[in-house]
């Protein structure tokens, strides 16, 4: 189990509050979170990564564990802590004015 | 009785404002999509109570919602806009080769006979159709591939289509204006496209009088006269009566011929009104005194309507898809400010009311009228 704290215009579209859990079969990595995270909440795709190219949009960061995992290879694990369930990955929105 | 049906859009979500036919006393619900920009919110000609939602972020994209109740409930659909093949190229500010990125959703325009089919117009300007609700969308790539393509350019605001107007008397006919390229019709239902800026004078092009590149900030027609044509360009306000194939600057004595919208009265097609701006430098009325200009003669002759409008310390501005009609008896006009307020005028256009005061900075004005 994979725990994943969404900012909050995500949760209001995705209709959760507080932190949201996915099952990933095989390795934890950005990928495999966000394709459980958006097969669970439809909603939510093309608003963390582009439709097509599956970039992650330029102002969502991902951070786990005191780590900014943003530039990670979207195929990289997930540090331990996060594919255990210890730790959440955090979907963040940058912080920008407006 | 008949009522109204407000749709407004703002850069911190959408509101709706209602008021049976007196237009007197107003709810207003919202905000719907809170925090989010919402460039613009319509309803189908077919069925009222369908509505769409453009609802769009810096942080996390494109959405479309869609309400079968008038706007009480809503559910996200379809949010992928693909270009079809490879986009190419159209020009930077700089006029060097850019690449085409989908930005955003300016416009929605619902079929006038199918609640489920509807047009968006998008940035970077392409047009793309969906027949089944807003599910899925696919793009008319006739007109961003017919040719010109590759020398439109951004506007201040985006390289975007803002423009949709559907020809009632003619299912195939399609009018579209983009922001900085100039306006552009199909009579094919949208496979081919053609340019339609003849007449247009344009400064601030190495061209003046180029076949696109103008910056064609809206356009309006009157459904019963689908031949003729309103523009509120960058600068000047022009007509066409020809559907386009030809344009004449009606500007006339307009204290300036800067803005962004244009409409038509809902039962008086010779009947525009324009929101005059300083200039391009300075996007809000001239002298602090915010006036909507009307002429009834088409153009070239107009007048101030000021009662009930701010008359000194205004700067706001009214932007290109913040203006709309119902089409009542006695005909309302309604526009909304980057300030915040939604005017309306329940006599024309002779005297406004604010609606509502402080909104977060207006996108879009619709307005539908209900049995």
């Amino acid at each position: 189990m994979i725990r994943v704290v969404l900012p909050a215009h995500l949760r209001t579209l995705a209709r959760v509050a507080g932190e949201t859990t996915v099952e990933v079969a095989g390795p934890a990595t950005q990928r495999s979170v966000l394709d459980a995270l958006e097969s669970s909440y439809p909603v939510l795709r093309g608003t963390i990564r582009d439709h097509v190219t599956q970039r992650r949009r330029p102002f969502v960061r991902f951070f786990a564990c005191e780590r900014d995992l943003s530039h990670e290879s979207p195929d990289a694990p997930l540090p331990d802590a996060v594919a255990s369930g210890t730790e959440p990955l955090l979907v963040v929105g940058a912080m920008a004015g407006g | 009785m008949s009522s109204v049906r407000v749709l407004v859009g703002t850069r911190k979500g959408a509101f709706i404002l209602t008021a049976d036919g007196k237009r007197e006393r107003w709810k207003v619900a919202g905000p719907h999509f809170a925090g989010w920009e919402i460039y613009h919110v319509t309803g189908s000609p077919a069925d009222p109570n369908r509505l769409y939602a453009s609802q769009s972020s810096g942080w996390f994209g494109q959405l479309i919602q869609r309400s079968d109740d008038g706007g009480v409930t809503w559910s996200p659909v379809g949010n992928s806009f693909v270009y079809e093949g490879i986009p190419g190229t159209h020009q930077w500010y700089d006029g060097t080769p850019h690449p085409w990125e989908f930005k955003r959703v300016w416009h929605l325009e619902p079929s006038l006979t199918d609640p489920d089919a509807v047009y968006a117009g998008v940035e970077d300007a392409a047009l793309f159709r969906s027949s089944d609700g807003g599910a899925t969308w696919s793009e008319l790539a006739g007109l961003r591939g017919h040719g010109t393509g590759s020398s439109w350019q951004p506007g201040a605001g985006g390289m975007c289509l803002h423009t949709i107007i559907l020809d009632p008397s003619d299912p195939k006919r399609i009018f579209i204006a983009i922001s900085a390229a100039g306006a552009f019709r199909t009579d094919d239902g949208g496979v081919t496209w053609r340019p339609i800026n003849r007449g247009l004078r344009s400064e601030q092009i190495p061209d003046p009088t180029a076949e696109v590149g103008h910056c064609v900030h809206r356009l309006a027609m009157h459904p019963a006269r689908p031949g003729v044509l309103y523009m509120q360009k960058h600068w000047d306000v022009m007509r066409s009566r020809d559907a386009g194939d030809s344009w004449q600057e009606v500007s006339g004595n307009l204290p300036t011929d800067f803005g962004f919208t244009i409409d038509v009265h809902a039962h008086e097609p010779e009947t525009i009104y324009v929101v005059p701006i300083k200039s391009d430098s300075e996007h809000f009325p001239l002298d602090g005194k915010l006036q909507v200009y009307r002429s009834r003669t088409g153009g070239d002759d107009w007048e101030a309507l000021t009662k009930g409008l701010p008359q000194r310390d205004c700067y706001v501005n009214v932007l290109r898809d913040a203006m709309a009609v119902d089409d009542l008896d006695a005909c309302g006009i309604y526009f909304g400010t980057t300030g915040g307020q939604v005017y309306a005028s329940a006599d024309g256009g002779e005297s406004w009311n604010a609606i509502v005061r402080d909104l977060p900075a207006v996108l879009s004005v619709e307005v539908q009228t209900l049995p």
